[in-house]
C-alpha cells in the first residue's frame, strides 16, 4: 500500500480545514470515519487522541490496517456509550446527509463534544440547482449517487443549515465553503459545493 | 484439512514448576505442571511472542497436528499459521493449558504427590487471575518479558483482559474476541444448571469418583448439552436441523425423534468420554467469578485505569451468550481511559461459536490488527532457528481440546 502519507496537507479541502481547527493534543471523535484517513492525519499532524465510528465492515478493517482506533457502530443509535463532554471535538464529515436522525446526531455531538465540526455537500450549489431546473435530481462529485440508490436522505443547503443552527440554539464559530477545493467567499450558497462548520452550544 | 497454511506437525512440552501457586481463594497448589505448545520462532529481541488463552473445553493445542494423530487439529488452526491472520512467519505463538484442565496440565484428575491419589475434590478452585499467574511463570521460563499480544475468545478473552490489568508492562496488545468483563446472571444460571447436572449424578461421589472407577457421565452429558445450545444461535440451529426427524413420521415416544436431539446426544456422549467432570465444574466457576471491576465497586473503567495495551475487541451479532453489549461495555471502559482500542461487531449468524469459525471480515480485522502491530512496533519474525524450549516433550495423547462445538469441528 501507499507508504507515503502527506506530511501536512491531505488534499481534501474539508480535511485540511478541520486539521487547522483541531488543537494539538486534543481528543477527537470522528463519526462516520471511513477508512480513518482524517483521524490518521490528525494524529500525525495534531497528535490528537481519538476514535472513529464506522458502520461498514470493510471500512472498519481499513481503519485497523491504517492504525486508527475505530469502533464499529450505527450512528443512528446515538452516542449513548460516550459520556457528556468527554471529547474536545466531535467531527461528522460528509455523513450528515446520510443520517436518518439528523437532528438527534447534531445534538448528540454537542452533548459529547465541547465543539462539533460538520461538513456536508451544499445542495444549493449552482450545478445542483441547474440539474433540478432541468428536471433531474442532481448528480455530482460530492453527490455521486442516483436518486434510487443514494444513501443521502437529508440533503440541505447552506441556508438551511444556518437556519437549523439558529432554531436549535447552536452557535456557529466558523464556516468555510469550498468549490473544487478552493475557498468560496462570494455567494457561498450558490457557488460552494462543500460546507464546513465549526459550532458549539450557545450559552443560555 | 487445513494443511496449506498449517504450522504442520507440532509437539507439546511439559514444564514442571516447584514454586507453589497461591490462589485467589487462599489455597495453595504446591507444585504443578503446565503443558504448552509453540509455533513460529522467537526473534532475537524476544518481541514477537503472542500468548493464546483457551476457553472452556480447549487446550494448549491451538494449531497444527500431531504425528500419528493427524486429525487432531488445533482448535484455532484457522486463525494461526503461516500466512494466517495471526501469522506464525512473523509471530511466535504460545498455547498453554491452564491448571485445573484435563488436557495435560495439573488438574483434578492428576495425582497429588502427597497422597498418591487424584486431587479430585481437594483440587483448589481456580480463578482467571490464578491462571494468568501460572501463564506469567511460563512466560518467565521462556524468557519473554512482554507479549506483543495476549489473545483469547470467550473465557480466553477474560484471561487476556486480566493480563492487561495485572501485568500492564508485559502486554503490548490484547485481542478480546466474544468476551465479557463479567458474566450476567443468566450466564451464571446456565453454568449452575450444568454443575447441578454433574454434582447430582450418582457417579460423582463428591468429586472423588476416580477411586470408584466411574465417571459422572450422565451429568457431564447434560452439562455439555445445555452449554452447547447456548453457544449456538436459534437461527443457526434451525438452519442446520430445522424440525427434521430421524425416521419417517413421529414415533410418539420420549426417545429421539428429531435430528437436533440425535445431534446433542452424539456430541454430549463424545464429550463425556474425554472431558473430566471436576474440570467442568472448575472452569465454569472461573467464568462465574471473573469480575475485575469488583475491586473497584463495579467500575470497570477504574479497573482498567492502569492498563497500557492497545486493544482489539470483536463480538458477533448473533452471540447471545457473550453478546455484543458485553463487548461494548469493555470498549466503553477502554475509551473512558483513552486507551487505543478498535472494536469490530461482526454480523455473523453462528452465535458464540462464531469466534472459532472462519469469517472473512472477522479474520481480516484480526489480520489487519496484527499487521499494524508489527509495522508500528517493528516486529519481525524469528530467523527460524529454534530456541531452547524448557520442559520435556509430551507424548501426543488425544484428545487435546476439540473446538467448542461440533459445528466448528
Amino acid at each position: 500500500m501507499s507508504m507515503q502519507t502527506p506530511a501536512r496537507r491531505i488534499g481534501r479541502a474539508d480535511y485540511d480545514a478541520i486539521a487547522a481547527w483541531i488543537r494539538p493534543g486534543s481528543t477527537v471523535l470522528d463519526l462516520g470515519c471511513g477508512d480513518g484517513t482524517l483521524l490518521r492525519h490528525l494524529r500525525e499532524t495534531r497528535e490528537v487522541r481519538g476514535y472513529g465510528i464506522e458502520i461498514e465492515d470493510d471500512k472498519v478493517i481499513a481503519c485497523v490496517a491504517n492504525g486508527v482506533n475505530v469502533l464499529q457502530g450505527d450512528l443512528d443509535r446515538g452516542l449513548a456509550e460516550f459520556d457528556s463532554g468527554s471529547f474536545d471535538s466531535v467531527i461528522l464529515s460528509l455523513t450528515l446527509q446520510a443520517m436518518l436522525h439528523t437532528e438527534e446526531i447534531v445534538l448528540e455531538m454537542l452533548r459529547v463534544g465541547r465543539e462539533a465540526i460538520v461538513t456536508f455537500p451544499n445542495f444549493g450549489y449552482w450545478r445542483h440547482r441547474l440539474q433540478v431546473i432541468a428536471g433531474r435530481m442532481p448528480v455530482s462529485d460530492k453527490l455521486p449517487y442516483s436518486w434510487y440508490d443514494t444513501p443521502n436522505v437529508h440533503l440541505c443547503t447552506i441556508h438551511d443549515f444556518d437556519e437549523f443552527c439558529r432554531k436549535r440554539s447552536i452557535r456557529v464559530l466558523e464556516r468555510l465553503v469550498f468549490c473544487d477545493g478552493v475557498p468560496v467567499h462570494v455567494l457561498p450558497n450558490l457557488m460552494g459545493s462543500l460546507a464546513v462548520y465549526r459550532f458549539e452550544r450557545a450559552q443560555d | 484439512m487445513t494443511s496449506e497454511h498449517s504450522v504442520g506437525a507440532v509437539t507439546a512440552r511439559r514444564l514442571h514448576f516447584e514454586q507453589p501457586l497461591a490462589t485467589v481463594a487462599g489455597a495453595v497448589l504446591p507444585s504443578y505442571d503446565l503443558v504448552y505448545e509453540t509455533y513460529g520462532s522467537l526473534n532475537a529481541d524476544r518481541s514477537n511472542a503472542v500468548l493464546v488463552c483457551h476457553a472452556l473445553n480447549a487446550s494448549h493445542h491451538v494449531a497444527g497436528w500431531y504425528v500419528g494423530d493427524e486429525n487432531n487439529i488445533g482448535w484455532w488452526d484457522n486463525m494461526i499459521g503461516p500466512g494466517k491472520p495471526l501469522d506464525t512467519n512473523r509471530y511466535f505463538v504460545i498455547g498453554v493449558n491452564n491448571p485445573g484442565s484435563c488436557f495435560g496440565s495439573t488438574g483434578p484428575a492428576s495425582i497429588d504427590p502427597h497422597t498418591g491419589t487424584p486431587w479430585g475434590s481437594r483440587f483448589p478452585v481456580m480463578t482467571v487471575a490464578d491462571w494468568v499467574e501460572a501463564q506469567a511463570r511460563l512466560a518467565d521460563a521462556l524468557g519473554i518479558a512482554s507479549f506483543a499480544a495476549v489473545m483469547g475468545g470467550s473465557l480466553g478473552a477474560m484471561q487476556a483482559l486480566q493480563w492487561a490489568i495485572r501485568y500492564p508492562q508485559r502486554v503490548r496488545s490484547a485481542v478480546l474476541v466474544a468476551g465479557t468483563a463479567r458474566l450476567t446472571a443468566q450466564n451464571i444460571a446456565f453454568n449452575e444448571v450444568a454443575r447441578r447436572a454433574i454434582v447430582t449424578d450418582p457417579d460423582f461421589h463428591g468429586g472423588d469418583y476416580y477411586a470408584h472407577g466411574v465417571k459422572p457421565k450422565r451429568g457431564l452429558r447434560l452439562a455439555r448439552m445445555i452449554g452447547h445450545i447456548t453457544y449456538l444461535s436459534d437461527d443457526a440451529m434451525m438452519e442446520k436441523f430445522g424440525r427434521a426427524s430421524r425416521a419417517e413420521g413421529f414415533k410418539y415416544h420420549f426417545d429421539v425423534d428429531f435430528e437436533v436431539e440425535s445431534y446433542l446426544r452424539h456430541q454430549s456422549d463424545k464429550f463425556a468420554e474425554y472431558f473430566d467432570a471436576n474440570t467442568y465444574l472448575l472452569i465454569t466457576r472461573a467464568l462465574d467469578y471473573f469480575d475485575p471491576a469488583r475491586a473497584c465497586n463495579g467500575d470497570l473503567s477504574a479497573a482498567l485505569a492502569g492498563a497500557q495495551a492497545r486493544f482489539l475487541v470483536a463480538s458477533f451479532t448473533s452471540d447471545w451468550r457473550f453478546s455484543p453489549a458485553r463487548s461494548r461495555e469493555m470498549v466503553k471502559a477502554l475509551t473512558d481511559n483513552r486507551l487505543d482500542v478498535s472494536y469490530a461487531e461482526i454480523d455473523a449468524p453462528h452465535g458464540h461459536d462464531a469466534f472459532l469459525l472462519t469469517d472473512r471480515r472477522y479474520h481480516a480485522v484480526v489480520r489487519a490488527f496484527f499487521d499494524t502491530l508489527a509495522r508500528e512496533q517493528g516486529i519481525v519474525g524469528g530467523a527460524g532457528q529454534p530456541i531452547e524450549l524448557p520442559g520435556r516433550v509430551e507424548p501426543a495423547v488425544a484428545p487435546a481440546g476439540l473446538p467448542q462445538s461440533g459445528f466448528a469441528a
